[in-house]
């Protein structure tokens, strides 16, 4: 599952992420980060099954949570020209048999490439 | 052997035989290229890329009182006046003067839509156009003529971009990843019009095609035209336009672009047109070129075929690099499908050139005036090692007159840079050491290199000298912001 983590001026000083780690013992893995002096915000992945714990305890030590629910999205401006295809790290667009992007949104990782590329702006993150 | 008349009387009559160009590679390669030129009339290519060369002539009518537009805004972006009272031309590519990732493209789209876009001009009050000024708003219902005409679409075939340098590039070929992190290409290969018909037997001056769901006409070679980089200039009517077949685009860090589909019917005459309609991604040659270097001649990484590139993978430098095409291949099927529908419909007769392609042609680079290269402004730089102390640093930059140290080991080669702010902050810091202090990431030039390029570096990192090394990395000269720009005020 991935969390997106918002912390604020106090909270992002801290080692939240390790201390989390060391206490369930469960390995988190940062798949993006944006962590300034007064505010942060990184997404993470966490085992499904430990979810629920985790989460509180961000929820305790003054972490905001959500958890992402939807991926990349698009709308109907895409005219599958491909091009976000060679952008994203984790290989989320590929082209069909009919050559039409695909999108395998499980792989994706919110590192918001191939939004910023896209030259029609078809690609969001739904809210 | 057939003629552009037999066929058209086929069209007329229902009993035409039209395929699409990917469906032609088959049949050739199952009955051969004579047998084929007997069953099949006409093949259908196509391709939808972005074509930046494109714009839209458009005559408003005249007001009341009558002006002549001295310029011209539709939505915030500027069109060219320079012709009668209330023609203009508006460009694809150019940005609104108001609104981000907007520009000529979007405008286009949205009249092709049906919407209503602002019209605002400003004149010059003549005798004869009184007016100064208008505001108003127009759809493409209320202009007289709006004729696409676009001075260079359909290239038949691209070099594809890759990056070898460290930083992210914004271009028209897309974003292109440092490293060689990534490959673009554009064009549809084995589809795409002019590889069908690489002699331009077909293909020529007065050909009727489809531009855009409409139907349009070849009006000659268009710009740059370079076979087998061939390209065409093409226009057709806006109003006749559907907006499936168009769409607005913006490059980030390039400007506004548009999505064309282009499709060209090419009729089957004799067993000669049929081969080349077979031609396949395998044979259709082209190199990947590096964006990393910023001049006109980018030197070319490798040879590549479109095959290769569709793959999307290729391989540089012993390492496979992944590959994004910039044309849709699944709207190039859409135009073949739809002209093959418009064609056998009998909404869509065919026309031979009147006027042949030039098959050779060069494109020549601008002329400029004498091109001033970095060694001109390359003046001896006074260079430290790395181990030596602050103090050495100081004493050097104040006995030389210099603000900046290249710092080079033994060999000269070049380590890092240091300048008198370095200098001042290892005063505060207490730092001992020249490498304590100095800048490793440094941006350099070649001597080669023409001082534009040193220049855009300069306010790019927003820096004031650069090291000026050979392909060893060993430093030759410097060149300074004060030098440059003392030169060039003479």
């Amino acid at each position: 599952m991935l969390l997106q983590l918002r912390f604020d001026s106090k909270t992002v000083k801290e080692p939240i992420i390790s201390r989390v780690a060391i206490k369930t013992g469960v390995p988190i893995n940062i798949l993006k980060a944006d962590v300034g002096a007064r505010k942060g915000e990184i997404i993470v992945e966490i085992p499904d099954d430990k979810s629920k714990e985790i989460e509180s305890l961000f929820l305790e030590m003054g972490v905001e949570v959500h958890e992402i629910t939807k991926s990349i999205a698009r709308n109907d401006d895409c005219v599958h020209c491909g091009l976000c295809i060679s952008i994203c790290p984790t290989e989320v667009f590929q082209l069909n048999s009919e050559m039409m992007v695909e999108i395998k949104s499980e792989k994706c990782i919110h590192c918001g490439a191939c939004v910023k590329v896209c030259p029609t702006m078809a690609l969001y993150f739904p809210i | 052997m057939k003629t552009i008349e037999e066929i058209n009387e086929k069209i007329k009559d229902g009993s035409v035989c039209v395929v699409t160009a990917k469906e032609m590679k088959e049949i050739v390669s199952e009955l051969g290229p004579e047998k084929a030129a007997k069953e099949v009339d006409v093949v259908t290519t196509g391709t939808f890329g972005a074509m930046c060369s494109t714009g839209v002539f458009i005559n408003f009518g005249h007001s009341d009182p009558p002006i002549k537009f001295r310029k011209a805004w539709l939505n915030d972006v500027e069109a060219y006046t320079g012709l009668a009272a209330v023609d203009i031309f508006l460009g694809a590519t150019k940005p609104s003067e108001t609104r981000e990732n907007y520009g000529g493209a979007h405008v286009i789209e949205e009249l092709v839509f049906g919407k209503e876009v602002e019209l605002r001009a400003i004149g010059f009050g003549t005798d004869c156009y009184p007016r100064k000024e208008i505001e108003t708003i127009i759809s493409l219902e209320d202009v007289n003529q709006a004729i696409m005409v676009n001075p260079r679409n359909a290239y038949q075939r691209y070099r594809a971009a890759t990056n070898s340098s460290d930083r992210l590039l914004r271009t028209y070929m897309g974003t292109l990843l440092p490293n060689y992190g990534n490959v673009t290409f554009a064009g549809t290969g084995e589809i795409s019009p002019m590889n069908n018909d690489p002699e331009f037997r077909t293909i020529g001056v007065g050909t009727r095609i489809f531009l855009c769901g409409a139907k349009g006409y070849i009006i000659g070679e268009g710009t740059q035209h370079s076979p087998p980089f061939g390209t065409l200039m093409v226009k057709g009517n806006l109003k006749e336009m559907k907006s499936e077949f168009l769409k607005a685009c913006y490059f980030p860090g390039y400007a506004p672009s548009i999505f064309l589909g282009i499709g060209i019917p090419i009729p089957v005459l004799d067993a000669e047109i049929a081969r080349s309609t077979a031609v396949r991604d395998w044979e259709i040659k082209t190199t990947i070129v590096d964006f990393g270097v910023p001049r006109r001649d980018r030197p070319v990484v490798r040879e590549v075929t479109y095959a290769e590139l569709k793959s999307g993978k290729v391989e540089i430098n012993g390492e496979e690099v992944r590959v994004s095409p910039l044309s849709s291949f699944y709207m190039a099927e859409k135009v073949m499908k739809e002209l093959k529908k418009m064609i056998e419909k009998g909404e869509f007769l065919l026309s031979l050139p009147v006027e042949r392609l030039k098959s050779k042609e060069v494109f020549k680079p601008m002329k400029q005036k004498e091109i001033r290269i970095v060694r001109e402004f390359m003046t001896k730089a006074v260079t430290i090692g790395e181990n030596s102390n602050i103090e050495d640093a100081a004493m050097l930059m104040i006995n030389k007159n210099v603000n900046h140290l290249p710092v080079v080991d033994e060999e000269g080669s070049l380590k890092g840079i240091i300048t008198s702010w370095d200098i001042a902050k290892a005063v505060t810091k207490g730092a001992k050491k020249v490498k304590e202090v100095m800048t490793r990431e440094v941006i350099t030039v070649f001597p080669e290199e023409p001082i534009a390029i040193a220049i855009s570096k300069l306010e790019k990192y927003d820096i004031s000298a650069l090291p000026v090394i050979d392909a060893k990395r060993r430093v030759i000269g410097i060149v300074t912001s004060e030098t440059i720009s003392r030169m060039l005020e003479v």
